[in-house]
């Protein structure tokens, strides 16, 4: 897997999620992915950026375009330093939350995407790493 | 601070979102709606998203809430012009924005909307007026 172009973001505020969905978009739109697609990463950029926004108040994505066997995708790298998951099979249940949203953040975002990492240490942070390809397999 | 314009239009209530809604300005419209609905007396709220590319479980949730709030308002909430992208990933992210009514496009749904009204109002005018007819054939 080789990557062809990288980018940082930081994220911090609630105001930062529409900029970081439009980079996303642009990233998508560069490598001619179709709109079914775009939007299902975009979809699951934004759940996730959110997640991190509220339970880690912020940390950075790592935007990449990557290339595989002749196929092009988009691998997005989020990275916070925030309280972590005590239990990482339960966060990725339907329906589970510790907060009071409807617990739909995680698995949704797995289902939309094509390839899906999540590895966190409590007191440490989380990473989810996702890859959605040009042609959405 | 940035808001979205509510019209009222007879019985009924007209959004037009435009822009990508970061958390804030969907909580300012959910509040603004229904503090609208309750000093209108408004019967229907018609939301027009056809200009939103993405639809995240946050901007679910808030579509639901606004449509469960009005009906406790006695105000039916009709949302149309959904792309179909939207739709695609709303359902694979497992938001099925049950409560809410949705209609192609705005004419649509003003149709809809104004169905669900007469529902409720009374028709002893409109049968006034048809009882002659009846009787004549």
């Amino acid at each position: 897997m080789i990557t062809l172009t990288k980018d940082t973001m930081q994220i911090v505020r609630e105001q930062d999620v529409v900029p970081f969905r439009n980079r996303v978009r642009e990233y998508a739109t560069k490598i001619g992915m179709s709109l079914v697609n775009q939007t299902k990463l975009i979809t699951a950029a934004s759940e996730l950026v959110r997640n991190m926004l509220k339970y880690a108040s912020g940390g950075k994505v790592i935007l990449e375009i990557i290339s595989k066997n002749a196929q092009s995708g988009v691998r997005l790298t989020f990275v916070d330093e925030g309280p972590g998951i005590e239990n990482v099979q339960q966060a990725m249940q339907d329906g589970f939350s510790t907060g009071k949203s409807l617990g739909l953040g995680l698995p949704g975002a797995r289902r939309l995407v094509n390839e899906f990492n999540i590895s966190s240490t409590p007191g440490q942070g989380t990473t989810v790493t996702v890859i959605h390809w040009k042609h959405g397999r | 601070m940035e808001r979205i314009p509510i019209l009222k239009m007879g019985s009924f209530l007209l959004v037009t979102i435009q822009v990508d809604l970061y958390d804030r300005l969907a909580l300012n419209l959910e509040s603004d709606l229904i503090n609208m609905v309750s000093k209108t007396g408004a019967r229907g709220v018609l939301i027009d998203i056809s200009a939103v590319s993405i639809v995240d479980s946050f901007m679910g949730r808030i579509l639901g809430n606004i449509a469960s709030m009005s009906r406790i308002m006695d105000a039916e909430t009709v949302v149309v012009g959904m792309q179909p992208a939207v739709a695609i990933t709303l359902v694979e992210l497992g938001l099925t924005l049950q409560g809410v009514y949705t209609a192609l496009d705005v004419e649509k749904g003003m149709e809809l909307l104004q169905k669900k009204i007469d529902l409720y109002a009374p028709q002893s005018e409109d049968e006034e007026e048809q009882s002659p007819d009846d009787y004549t054939d």
